[in-house]
Order: structure tokens, then sequence, then C-alpha cells
């Protein structure tokens, strides 16, 4: 649906060039959630902002469904941007214009007939919940509220694309939960392709099916949600999922272990504890769980475990053969003294 | 100082007759800078750079001749203009032919005020219309306009603040107006009563727009 090649972004500033995208290239499928995660200024923005050219690409080709908007001409531009909603940090609302003449914004823009404007809105309003404020001004709506009728206002002309820049980062933790629900109903249900920007490891992990990691305007990873979080390569990746899942134990107990201290992730149903359990029986060898938990990522099971392996070195590293062919992942955090 | 309470009454007429010159030329002045300084200020803002019609001529140009009017003292401007007065409404004496230069002085004043109102808007709204597919019409009239109404609201009222002012000065091309009768009685014959009561007028005129230019700017913002 979106492939975006090669793509830089450079902002000529007082003080210089600034590289807000360095040579991106990644592909967002058809009907897929997409999160794009990274501290504050990895890129992020320019980059979901080079999708509907809010910012012309410095170099790089995008497509949208097959066309390269900077070829457009404007008003052609305009028609394309119809089929690309696009949601804000801070819903980006006009505040004397109340949330029907909000969400008729985008239809009046698409010529709709003023006599169809009014159904379409009702039931827009219908589907993010909010039938009941139809004639409030936003300066009235909880942020949770707002952010709905931008998603409204996003939806009415049926894009293809919706394009969300920390959509969530000005709600606290319960609103997120909700609005991230909506997203993902809208995502099924009216197949439509999300790509999500977020400095929130949490949001990708609740709601997106690949990712990418962006840092100093480069995607330094990207995948499958669930095997990133499964197998993390980059540091960075690492340090993001230690956000939402810590295994990190307490010194005192750190200072106590003297075998190999290592890390077991366990993929989907495989039962985690049964594995080791054979690993103890067969290599002689004693295991002692330090930390364990299953995490779900949306449905799918992920179990990681940090453990302590005491015995011989030989044994331990045939051990460890054996446990990494039967999980997903093992990864020795300290080796034994 | 002196007050005489008597002189005062006998000079009612003429206070009246100046009083409704004010209006006239203020109105005048008012209506000729919301029709042409509205469209100018939205002009200079959607051409600036990183705007929606960003175009660098038509920007600066319109911002020297802005630039250029406004600092023109208005005096000079007064005399200047009295060919285009006479152009324009076959007098160039009198409340109508000073309402002419007022007008061309107050275009440009307005123009930035509404510029300047136009600023305060979160740039984050106006793009999300972009993103939205609106069109520039639309944009202007949906979301700046609405957006920007209240600071509008005050811009207008600033400038009618001003025009009281400077139609005080209209009195070199017999303009007349309560300012003028203030600067003839009071300043060149020393008439204590005539110049307290216009300066009185004027304080209490000028507060009532000020106050009833807030109410209606609070009024609007939702
Ligand atoms: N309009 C701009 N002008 C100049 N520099 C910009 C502009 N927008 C973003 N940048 C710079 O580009 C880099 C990436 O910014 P951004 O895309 O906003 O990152 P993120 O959304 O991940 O926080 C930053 O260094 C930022 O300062
Ligand atoms: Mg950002």
């Amino acid at each position: 649906m979106i492939n975006i090649h090669n793509l830089s972004k450079i902002y000529l500033t007082k003080k210089g060039k600034v590289k807000g995208v360095d040579n991106v290239s990644l592909t967002i499928n058809e009907g897929e959630i997409y999160g794009i995660v990274g501290y504050s200024g990895a890129g992020k923005s320019s980059l979901v902002r080079c999708i509907n050219l809010l910012e012309r690409p410095t170099s790089g080709i995008i497509t949208v469904d097959g066309v390269d908007l900077t070829t457009l001409k404007s008003e052609e531009l305009r028609q394309a941007r119809l089929k690309i909603g696009m949601i804000f940090q801070h819903f980006n609302l006009v505040s004397q214009k109340t949330v029907f003449e909000n969400i008729a914004f985008s239809l009046k823009a698409a010529k709709v007939p003023a006599n169809k404007i009014n159904d379409r809105v009702e039931e827009l309003l219908v589907m993010v919940g909010l039938s009941d404020k139809r004639d409030v001004f936003p300066g009235q709506l909880s942020g949770g509220q707002k952010q709905r009728v931008g998603i409204a206002r996003a939806l009415a002309n049926n894009p293809k694309v919706l394009l969300c820049d920390e959509a969530t980062s000005a709600l606290d933790p319960t609103t997120t939960k909700s609005i991230l629900k909506l997203l993902k109903k809208i995502n099924s249900e009216l197949n439509i392709t999300i790509v999500l920007i977020t400095h929130e490891m949490d949001v990708v992990k609740e709601v997106c099916h690949r990712m990418a990691i962006m840092q100093n305007g480069k995607v330094v990873e990207n995948g499958n949600v669930y095997d990133i979080f499964a197998s993390p390569n980059k540091e960075l990746t690492k340090e993001f999922i230690e956000s939402v899942i810590s295994f990190e134990l307490p010194d005192a107990i750190l200072e106590k272990v003297t075998g190999t201290l290592v890390k077991v992730v366990f993929k989907g149903d495989v039962a985690g504890e049964s594995v080791v359990s054979d690993t103890v029986q067969k290599f002689a060898v004693k295991g002692n769980f330090l930390h364990g938990s299953i995490d779900y990522i949306q449905d799918a099971p992920l179990g990681i475990f940090v453990m302590e392996l005491t015995g011989d070195r030989a044994e331990i590293k045939e051990a460890l053969k054996y446990i990494e062919e039967r999980t997903a992942h093992v990864e020795v955090i300290r080796h034994g003294v | 100082m002196e007050f005489d309470v008597q002189h005062l009454v006998e000079l009612i007429p003429e206070i009246n007759e100046s009083f409704l010159q004010t209006l006239y030329m203020i109105s005048i002045a008012l209506a000729v800078a919301i029709i042409f300084g509205l469209p100018i200020g939205i002009l200079i803002f959607i051409t600036d750079k990183g705007l929606f019609l960003q175009n660098g001529i038509v920007n600066q140009v319109l911002g020297f001749i802005v630039n250029m009017i406004r600092s023109i003292p208005f005096i000079i401007l007064l005399v200047a203009l009295i060919p285009l007065t006479d152009f324009l409404v076959n007098t160039t004496i009198g409340p109508k032919a000073a309402s002419v230069p007022l007008s061309v002085a107050a275009i440009p004043f307005f123009a930035r005020l509404v510029e300047t109102a136009l600023r305060k808007i979160d740039y984050g709204v106006i793009e999300a219309a972009i993103a939205a597919g609106g069109t520039p019409w639309m944009i202007i009239k949906d979301v700046l306009l609405p957006e920007a109404k209240s600071g509008i609201i005050s811009g207008i009222t600033i400038t009618v603040v001003s025009l009281v002012g400077t139609s005080a000065m209209a009195g070199v091309v017999g303009g007349g107006g309560i300012g003028d009768l203030a600067i003839r009685f009071g300043y060149y014959r020393y008439d204590d009563t005539i110049m307290i009561t216009t300066v009185v007028i004027l304080i209490v005129f000028v507060q009532l727009i000020q106050l009833i230019g807030d109410k209606i700017a609070k009024a609007v913002d939702k």
C-alpha cells in the first residue's frame, strides 16, 4: 500500500542542514497496522509527513496505492489527500467550529453534496462513539473525545490509509487504550492501513502487526512486532522492549548469582517450564528461576524467563544449545564465575 | 482654567455636529479598512514562507506597500492625497474628503492587525485542514477566519480607537469632527470649557469602544 524507497528529508535551517530522514526504505502492506517507534527527534514525524506530502521529500520515492504524490499537481494532490487520513498528537481541531462542522470540513473538501453531509457525519459520530456531542465545541471535550473527532474527520472520505502522528501521546493510559481499541476496530472492520508513530513501545505492542525502530533518521530494525519482541537484534530495540517488559533483577539477587545467567524466550504455546525441566534432566546442570513472565503481544503469548544455570562449563554449553533448539531465543546475560 | 456651563449649553449644537462628523469619518474609514485590509492581511499571511499559497513576490510587494503607507505621517498623507480625494469624492474639503486619507491610512494598519491575528493560529490546525484535502478558499473561510475571529475583532477595536485620534487632524482639510473642535476652540482660542468637554467626550468614547470591542471579542470566542 505504501512503498518508501531511499527516502531522505533534509531541512535547511539557519544552523545548516538537518537530516530528518536518512535514506529510509520500507514497505507497508495493505490492511496492516504499522508502528514506527523512536525517541523524540528520531525522524518519525518527518517520515510520516512525507507520506501525505506535508513535507516534500528531499530525495527518494514514496508511493501510496501505486501513486507517487510528488508528481501530482496541486488539485490532484488535494484529491489524493482525501484518501489519506491523518490524526495528530494535539488533535488540531478548529476550536471555533462545532464537532459537526469539523467533520463536515473533510466532506466539503470532497464536494459531498450538502444533503448527504448530515447523514455521513452522524454515521461517523456513531462509529467513534460521540453521537451526543454533535453540536459541541472542541473546548468542551476531553482529550480522548477530541481525538475521536479527529479520527472521524480523518475517516470521513473512506481513506485507504490513516496516518497517526503520536495520536495517543497526549492522552492518559486509560484513554490511550480506548483510542487504540478504536484504531484496531477501524483497521479490522474497514480494512484501512494504519501507520502509527509513537515513542511508546506499549502502543506498538498493543496494536501493531509490524514495526520499525528509528534513530537519527534511519530505520535501525524492522519486522514483525512479535518477532522483534521475541528476538531483538539492536541495543535500541532491546531498550524499547525493556521499557514495557522488564526483567531487571534486584542487585541483592544478582550478587548471589554465581552460575551462568541466561534469558530464555518462549514463543507461542511452548511450555517454558517443561523445556527447562527436560534440560535439567538431560544434562548435568542445575536450573534456578529468577524471573519469569508471560506477556501477550496482542493475542500471542511470549514467555520470558531469566534463570541461573550451574554446573560444568561444557555441560552448560550443551544445555544452552538444547534450549536454543526448542525455544525462540536464548541469551547469556552473564557467564558463571 | 474656567468651566462655563452657559457657554457649553450654547455650543451643544456645534459639539453635536462635530461628534456626528467624527462618527461619519470613522465609519467610512473603518468600512474601507475592513473591505480592503482584511483580504490584504489574509493575502500577506497565506503567501508567507511555509504557508499554503506561498508566493515571495506577492508577499513582499504587499508588505512593502503596507509598510510604506504606514511610515508616512498622517498629516503628510492628508495633503499628498488631495488629488486622489478630489478624483474619488469630487471635493477636497469637509468630512467626506477627510474620509479618503483616513481610509488609506486605516487599510494597511488594519491589514497588519489581521495578519497578526492570523499568526496566532496554531499551525497544526491549518496543517490538519491541508491534510484533510481542504481547498485554499475553504481553509481561509472555515479555518483561518473562524480561528482568528476574536483577534480580528480586537483589531477592529484598535483601528477605531486609532481613527478617533487620527481624525482629529482632519481639521487641516476642514474635515471637522470632535478632535478638530478641541483644537480649534481649546488650543487656538484657549476655550477651556470646550477643551475640557471635548476631551471628556473623547475619553468616554474611546473607553466605550474598547469596552464594547473587548466584550464582543470575548463573546465570539468559543
Ligand atoms: N521543519 C523543520 N525544520 C528543521 N528541522 C526539523 C523540522 N522538522 C523536524 N526537524 C528536525 O528533524 C529531526 C527529526 O524530527 P522529527 O521528524 O520531528 O522527529 P520525531 O517525530 O521522531 O520526534 C529533528 O532533528 C528535528 O529537529
Ligand atoms: Mg514527532
